[in-house]
């Protein structure tokens, strides 16, 4: 299959029949380049040059579960480290990862002393993580913070600079109360630090949230969205590309609104129904065991400097 | 042969006598061992018969229970006597937690891992609203009179 644009009738960059031809690719793998809300799509592992220009690659994984077993999801940490090979095995090294949070399961000592040994094994500079509902619950965060918080601060939030682009830590795990139709909530204290955090930025800065909870409602049912995620989205509202990195919701759902790019990652350690196509959101039952692989993943992040492109790609541990 | 068909009868009838009853004492045996024993052939003697144990007496904290079944607790409202220990038990693949929502907590159990437990007693009357900490739309209530 060709990767040059072949069919621009519309001269907007976007070749929408190869564009389908690419989606019957997306199970191998899909690299998306959002540029100022406009699609394109190439097939991965199709010939790299196009994104030879890219200044770095950095890579995302998440809900890796550490402590889970049951059914045929016996073996969390050996597809950790699957995920781990597969960055490492990447055609551009990445320069960071990062972790969506769910590193445990039960934030047992030895499930973070799990994940963090496996996770030196990455060849990238660095992990960030953010945690998820499974590493906070238990004694709010305290396990998590002592062993992942450094360099963060309130209940674990951070940003930092990496070539360029601005990348912002969010804990929306915490305070959790009863009733609400989305689990997420970053609370006030967090919204006051973002809002100056990003006050002293350009427009044209690259922006990427990473968070455990998708800062959009994705299914209000199981509760997967963030209740005050409207407040942080109006203060990234102004930036020409902002890329929002989740979890927790164990598969891969993409939505592009203006110049903000959402992507939730899939899991490694167990998939999890669609919206609604189950009845409660636990580990997807009746997966046959040869199917397991092809369900969870890892993301990697292409930057392009000249163009101030984020490529976004998927693939699985199959 | 009229002779023969009569002792026939007669042995007939003594075979039916004996067999009678030595029914009847290996019965009376094991009434007396105390098992009481149905679908006999003969009806049982009341006198033979051992009374059933008298009911134990209810006592106000006896168990309650509510069961962690995909991601709802069963049931989901639950009426107790001040006193009285309720205890929950996850039956998912995931964990949960039984959280009171008040503040301070009246309760929580932590987090409840397949078959894990957790029991408390309600000491004081009122009603008591709890949920999950980790799938903050799983509600119940317990109810103390």
């Amino acid at each position: 299959m060709s990767d040059f644009i072949e069919n621009d009738r519309s001269t907007d960059g976007v070749d929408r029949r190869g564009f389908l031809k690419c989606m019957a690719w997306a199970g191998a793998g899909l690299v998306w380049a959002a540029k100022g809300g406009i699609l394109q799509s190439q097939a991965f592992g199709a010939d790299p040059a196009p994104l030879a220009g890219a200044d770095f690659t950095f890579a995302q994984i998440s809900d890796s579960h550490i402590g889970f077993s049951k059914g045929i999801y016996t073996d969390v940490v050996g597809t950790l480290e699957l995920a781990v090979a597969r960055i490492n095995s990447l055609p551009k090294t990445p320069a960071l990862v990062l972790h969506t949070g769910d590193l445990t399961h039960l934030s047992k000592p030895r499930e973070f002393d799990t994940v963090a040994q496996v996770m030196r094994s990455a060849k990238a500079e660095q992990t960030f993580y953010v945690p998820g509902e499974h590493d906070y619950f238990v004694d709010d965060g305290q396990q998590y913070r002592e062993r992942f918080g450094r360099g963060t601060m309130g209940i674990g939030w951070q940003s930092f600079d990496y070539k360029g682009v601005h990348f912002i830590g969010l804990v929306n795990v915490a305070n959790l109360t009863n009733g609400k139709s989305a689990l997420g909530v970053l609370g006030a204290d967090q919204l006051q630090w973002l809002q100056k955090d990003l006050a002293a930025l350009g427009s044209s800065t690259p922006v990427v949230v990473f968070a455990h909870v998708p800062l959009w409602t994705v299914y209000a049912e199981w509760g997967w969205g963030t209740a005050d995620a409207a407040q942080a989205l109006g203060h990234l509202r102004r930036f020409g590309s902002v890329t929002i990195l989740n979890g927790h919701i164990h598969q891969i759902v993409r939505k592009i609104e203006g110049n903000v790019t959402f992507h939730t990652a899939r899991s490694t350690a167990f998939p999890q129904p669609e919206p609604g196509k189950a009845e409660s959101p636990g580990p997807l039952k009746n997966l046959p065991a040869e199917k397991l692989r092809q369900m969870l993943g890892l993301t990697s992040v292409n930057y392009v400097e000249r163009s101030g492109t984020l490529a976004v790609t998927d693939s699985s541990l199959a | 042969m009229q002779r023969f068909r009569i002792m026939w009868l007669y042995m007939a009838w003594a075979l039916l006598l004996m067999i009678g009853a030595i029914s009847a004492t290996a019965w009376v045996r094991a009434s007396g061992g105390g098992a009481a024993r149905a679908a006999d052939a003969v009806a049982p003697d009341p006198d033979l018969t051992p009374a059933p144990p008298a009911p134990p007496a209810t006592r106000p904290s006896a168990g309650f229970k509510v069961s962690i079944d995909n991601f709802t607790f069963q049931p989901k409202e639950i009426s107790v006597p001040a006193g009285a220990t309720v205890t929950w038990v996850n039956h998912d693949d995931v964990p949960h937690t039984a959280t009171s929502t008040g503040q301070p907590r009246a309760f929580d159990s932590r987090a409840l891992d397949t078959d894990d437990k957790y029991s408390f007693t309600f000491k004081r009357p009122g009603v008591y609203h709890y949920f999950c900490k980790v799938h903050t739309h799983m509600t119940g209530t317990v109810i103390v009179k």
